[in-house]
């Protein structure tokens, strides 16, 4: 059997936190809980992270690093800004279905336990990769003349409150069909919102 | 014909379409008399000089380095004599060119008033296409509006010394606009913080964000060669205008571009990727020393 790497440890570190801390909430989980789901002892868990802060912390930063790249490839495609809002949405969604603890992670380990991340994670630091790139996203829809000119935290919480609301919505089983179904009008909806205006 | 220094240079100014502005600004050179000294002004529109306009527009005389002001307009006249006559004439024989100012450099504040016809002497805006373009290698750009004294200084110093003077991609001694405006501001403190200044005239804050600021995209030397040897816009709390480069003039120049909040035009050479992220972290933090008056900063303490 191929001998797992330190990296490979580490990756299965944060999938058993991430589900864990999702699940039971960010205080309730325990080192011993998630060394155990991982199969180590709690003694080698220490020579990867040396509290429960730091690795909640090192969870955002790679939430926030996948999103940032995946957002980042639909920001380089040479397609229209309507049919990036489409992709955005899509991986958004995508990613909600096939690896829900991370927006989980995101909605209820980071934004209500800010308490937890300390002046480390103050304002965007821990989330600078995702928001530079919806940063990047408005402006060039902007300066390509396809999205209405106007205040970047209006534009960013329209975006991602409506998705994190649907998000929300399919984590508590409140929807009648699957988060795939709403792609469509839920891009048409943003776009419709955030269009160049006349 | 080449410079020496037993006759003293042949220094001709010559004056396209032009607000006079480099013409004023040269008068206050710190050190006017002792560097005219070092040359035969033949002509200048506001300088006592060997001959008169009529004289110099009769085509009869030769200069070793030619200064032409102003955006070149074929069809002006000077004395009735339209430039189209009088720059070819002169620059034939000039062993050095200086565009002086925008206008001549790059066509500037005065090329709109007949775009298809007007242009600097090399360039029209950023493009090859001005009247002296065979000549290029003779042309020095010294862009600005106006130009500093003290570039002008600097540039026929070199000459005279027969430095060689190398040149950025726009003809500009590199020499003097190699480093931005940017360079040297007294506030770049508050750039790096992301701290923006609360009004014009003010010492504190940084003018990049709302202000319009151009500095971090232009290349000038204003606040490392101070003006009148003391100051700059920036220090006085005014914008910058990028006046040094071809896309000058602008528009809205106490304003700064922005698209959802973020400054369209990032500081050269960053990726606005690079940018943001850097500012974001910035934002960030909040330095209480940068956030007031500094001069009141622990007064009571």
């Amino acid at each position: 059997m191929a001998k797992i790497t330190k990296e490979e440890r580490k990756n299965g570190i944060i999938s058993a936190a991430l589900a864990l801390f999702s699940q039971q909430g960010f205080y309730v989980t325990t080192i011993p809980d998630i060394a155990q789901k991982v199969g180590m002892s709690v003694g080698n868990f220490y020579n990867y992270f040396s509290s429960k802060e730091i690795l909640a912390k090192e969870l955002i930063l790679y939430i926030s690093d996948y999103l940032g790249k995946n957002l980042r490839e639909i920001n380089m495609k040479e397609i229209t800004t309507e049919e990036k809002i489409q992709e955005i949405v899509s991986m958004y969604f995508k990613m909600a279905s096939d690896k829900p603890e991370m927006i989980e992670y995101f909605l209820r380990v980071y934004l209500s336990n800010r308490e937890v991340f300390g002046s480390d994670c103050a304002g965007m630091i821990c989330v600078s990769s995702f928001v530079t790139e919806m940063m990047i996203f408005f402006e060039e829809g902007v300066a390509k003349g396809d999205l209405h000119n106007q205040d970047f935290f209006s534009a960013f919480g329209l975006f991602m409150g409506y998705l994190g609301g649907m998000v929300f919505l399919f984590g508590e089983a409140l929807l009648p069909e699957p988060l795939k179904e709403y792609e469509e009008s839920i891009s048409l909806n943003i776009y419709n919102a955030l269009k160049h205006r006349d | 014909m080449h410079l020496n220094t037993e006759t003293k240079p042949k220094l001709l100014w010559l004056q396209g379409v032009t607000c006079n502005g480099n013409s004023h600004s040269f008068l206050n050179l710190e050190s006017l008399e002792q560097l005219l000294d070092k040359f035969e002004l033949l002509y200048h529109p506001l300088l006592a000089s060997t001959f008169s306009l009529s004289e110099i527009t009769s085509l009869q005389n030769s200069c070793d380095i030619l200064i032409f002001e102003g955006t070149y307009d074929p069809e002006f006249t000077r004395n009735n004599i339209p430039l189209k006559e009088i720059l070819p004439y002169y620059a034939l024989h000039a062993e050095h060119i200086i565009a002086l100012g925008t206008c001549a450099s790059f066509g500037g504040m005065f090329q709109s008033l007949a775009p298809e016809r007007n242009s600097g002497l090399l360039y029209k805006v950023e493009e090859e296409g001005g009247p002296l373009i065979a000549y290029k290698k003779r042309v020095i750009n010294l862009s600005g509006c106006p130009v500093h004294p003290e570039w002008l200084a600097t540039t026929l110093q070199m000459l005279l010394a027969k430095h060689t003077i190398v040149v950025d991609d726009l003809q500009r001694p590199r020499e003097l606009y190699s480093s931005l405006a940017h360079h040297g501001c007294t506030r770049n403190e508050y750039f790096e913080w992301k701290v923006d200044t609360k009004g014009f005239g003010l010492k504190e804050g940084c003018l990049f964000y709302e202000q319009g600021c151009r500095a971090p995209l232009t290349h000038a030397s204003c606040n490392t060669i101070l003006w009148n040897e003391v100051s700059s816009k920036t220090r006085v709390g005014t914008p910058c205008f990028g006046c040094t480069e071809p896309s000058f003039p602008r528009t809205n120049y106490f304003q700064t571009k922005t698209n959802m909040s973020i400054p369209q035009d990032v500081p050269l050479g960053v990726s606005k990727r690079a940018y943001l992220t850097v500012a974001g972290m910035a934002k960030t933090f909040h330095i209480k020393r940068l956030e007031g008056v500094l001069i009141d900063y622990k007064r009571d303490h």
